[in-house]
């Protein structure tokens, strides 16, 4: 009886099986039938752990969800015939690892056919999944990556898009301000520059070096420091020591808070101050205590760019927070390029590909953005903190910047 | 010269506040507790929340979250280690098995306060004044983890070697098997310890807060900075840890200022090696 008992038993669950077989074939047939345009499958990898989570999560994932939730709300991406399809998003966290990263983008390509990929955050991660992206003919909108080697990189694969920019455009435009403020007379002629050995860190400085050397300055204090460096004392004290009046720091944003508050107690305040990501942070001035009047750093935004500030405006009501200053436009622009280029030529990649390269598009940046060789170049490069924002700038003011406002004044 | 003595032992008063929790955790109760550093970053947001929703300053903090550092680590231990330490047939496995678990712990910690704060970098401003010390100007919040540290440190000296108490922490320590022989309850003193491991955790993460940034994920590098203080001091001694913390601190600054700030990791694992190669069982290590 126990025996027949468990037969029975199996018997249940051998059938149970075969139902459950039987109806996931039935509800992947489904799925493929479906996937016959009632959506789009938007997916990405980014990293939502790990060391690079911070920068992730402040500059791209808000961005994604914010454009989905926006596209979506509206009924969905408008594709050539006038119908509209709604997003679904596949995100995959990459842990802060390159090989995950490269891993998770393939598995969207190959296992789950998302029709879109977007890009993972950092430069390392958006060069370790470009050959990947290429491979499988993606448009790869590189939004959060600085890199030199752009105009190589659009060769290689002619599907990449760069939009923010290389080492070389920060810096020269620093240097552009620094070269007028020393001819005014504002500055001395030492810079003490300090970086961190790490990407960001690396490629800035490297740029850095021959730009402010061939403008004549004399770097009288150039050191980099260890990423896990969390103490700031020594290293500010000895660049104080260099007296310069330029002080400049390609760092990380636990690096630039870090640096704020030590520069603060050690009242050290050179005209010129200018630090790396994180200073564009909306949340900057509160983890300084107010006082950041007069603190360059990277990217800026014109204020009196009402595209601009209503796209800040709708990033705080839908994602609770502040956009960052820097790249958080660019990569949000780069998501309204995709949207307007699906409208005009529908899902085929490369037909994507190449209405981004050569079309003209409205944008929070601008009502004609348009990529150049494959490049967004209408970049703001250096902001300044001035009346509580943190606005682009140049020497002398004019096309979307103002005038930079130096020496720095003091601590508060 | 002075100036970098300052600023070396404020920045190793640091260091030595954040291991001596663990080296009495991993000294007295044996748990080698990699979740360390994570409940340390959950301290941390914790004082962040308490600051920044509820205004509660970071001292008054300290007042809250330490005793809560102490029940839940008290918690921990009854229900995930003390089964291990009844388990464990000699010290080396429970070593292994401490670290197993504290393994998955330290990934628990870290998934709920990314469920819960995300990934992003937290950080506010409090005590950041200046201080002049010997003509050297050091952050007030940095010099109050040296305080800290010094007194919280002093205090567990004279606690383990001039009390009863401490006779009994001190000889589960020593000899966990035979002290029971002598009438003491060694899993109570063991829960203590690791109870009051928890705590120091909790202090460190709230003063820690005050000055650096911090993410739900960067939890492992505090534990690894304090084993390595640990290590070096000798495992389960106090003494050891407020010394080899000092150490690292006084080492990090002078070589940032005489000889390369890039070169500061290096030296550090430099000093460790050579310093096992001379005394392998740490500064105040018994062999």
């Amino acid at each position: 009886m126990r025996n027949l008992f468990s037969e029975g038993g199996l018997m249940t669950r051998r059938l149970a099986t075969c139902a459950i077989a039987a109806l996931s074939i039935a509800v992947a047939t489904n799925g493929v039938a479906a996937q016959d345009r009632e959506k789009v499958t938007v997916g990405y990898a980014i990293s939502k752990s790990g060391p690079n989570a911070g920068g992730a999560d402040m500059t791209v994932t808000p961005n994604y969800e914010l454009w989905v939730k926006e596209v979506n709300a509206a009924g969905g991406l408008k594709m050539p015939d006038g119908s509209q399809l709604p997003i679904e998003v596949i995100a995959y966290d990459d842990r802060s690892s390159a090989e995950e990263v490269v891993r998770a983008v393939e598995r969207l390509a190959s296992q789950d056919k998302v029709d879109i990929i977007l890009p993972p955050w950092g430069t390392g991660f958006n060069l370790a999944v470009a050959p990947m992206m290429a491979k499988f003919g993606y448009p790869h909108l590189a939004g959060a990556a600085v890199t030199d080697k752009a105009s190589d990189f659009v060769k290689r694969w002619d599907t990449s898009f760069w939009f923010m920019g290389g080492s070389e455009d920060y810096v020269s435009a620093l240097t552009e301000i620094l070269v007028a403020e020393r001819e005014a007379g504002r500055i001395n002629n030492k810079i003490a520059m300090i970086s961190v050995a790490d990407g960001f860190g690396i490629d800035l400085v490297k740029a850095a070096r021959p730009s402010f050397e061939a403008a004549g300055f004399d770097v009288a204090y150039d050191k980099s420091f260890p990423p896990a460096t969390s103490d700031f004392a020594t290293i500010l004290n000895e660049a104080g020591n260099a007296e310069a009046d330029t002080f400049v720091a390609f760092t990380y944003p636990p690096h630039t808070f870090a640096l704020t508050k030590q520069a603060k107690i050690a009242s050290y305040s050179p005209p010129v101050f200018y630090l790396g990501v994180g200073a564009a942070f909306p949340v900057y001035p509160k983890i300084a205590d107010g006082s950041v009047e007069g603190i360059m750093s990277l990217g800026g935004v014109d204020p009196n760019n009402e595209l601009n500030n209503a796209y800040r405006a709708k990033h705080e009501e839908l994602v609770g927070r502040g956009a960052d200053y820097w790249g958080s436009v660019l990569i949000y622009a780069s998501l309204q390029m995709l949207e307007q280029t699906i409208e005009r030529v529908g899902l085929d990649k490369a037909a994507i590909a190449k209405e981004l390269s050569s079309g003209t598009f409205s944008t929070v940046l601008g009502a004609e953005t348009r990529l150049e060789d494959n490049q967004l170049r209408a970049i703001n490069w250096v902001g300044q903190w001035q009346d509580g924002k943190f606005v682009a700038v140049s020497s002398a003011g004019g096309e979307g910047t103002q005038q930079v406002k130096l020496p720095k004044p003091g601590w508060e | 010269m002075l100036e970098h003595v300052v600023n070396g032992l404020v920045l190793g008063g640091t260091y030595a506040l954040v291991a001596m929790g663990l080296t009495i955790q991993y000294g007295i109760a044996r748990i080698m507790n990699l979740g360390f550093g994570d409940m340390i970053i959950a301290a941390c947001f914790a004082t962040y929340v308490l600051f920044t929703t509820f205004a509660i300053s970071p001292l008054l903090a300290l007042l809250i979250l330490v005793p809560v550092g102490y029940l839940v680590s008290d918690v921990m231990y009854r229900v995930l280690m003390k089964p291990l330490v009844s388990r464990a047939p000699d010290e080396g496995a429970l070593e292994v098995d401490s670290i197993l678990v504290t393994f998955g712990l330290l990934f628990v910690i870290q998934g709920v306060l990314l469920a819960l704060f995300g990934g992003g970098y937290a950080s506010y401003s409090f005590l950041n004044t200046p201080v002049h010390i010997f003509g050297t100007v050091v952050a007030g919040n940095r010099l109050l983890a040296l305080v800290l540290s010094l007194a919280i440190g002093g205090a567990m000296v004279v606690i383990l070697f001039r009390t009863r108490w401490g006779m009994i922490l001190r000889a589960v320590a020593l000899a966990p098997n035979s002290a029971p022989l002598f009438g003491i309850d060694t899993n109570r003193a063991a829960r203590m310890a690791f109870a009051i491991g928890g705590a120091m955790a909790a202090t460190g993460g709230v003063v820690l807060s005050m000055f650096q940034t911090f993410t739900a994920t960067a939890g492992v590098v505090f534990t690894m900075k304090a084993l390595i203080v640990v290590i070096l001091g000798g495992k389960g001694s106090v003494p050891g840890a407020i010394a080899a913390g000092l150490l690292l601190g006084l080492v990090e600054t002078f070589v940032a200022a005489y000889v390369d700030p890039g070169l500061t990791l290096a030296a550090v694992y430099a000093v460790f090696l050579a310093l096992l190669l001379v005394r392998p069982n740490g500064l105040f290590g018994k062999a």
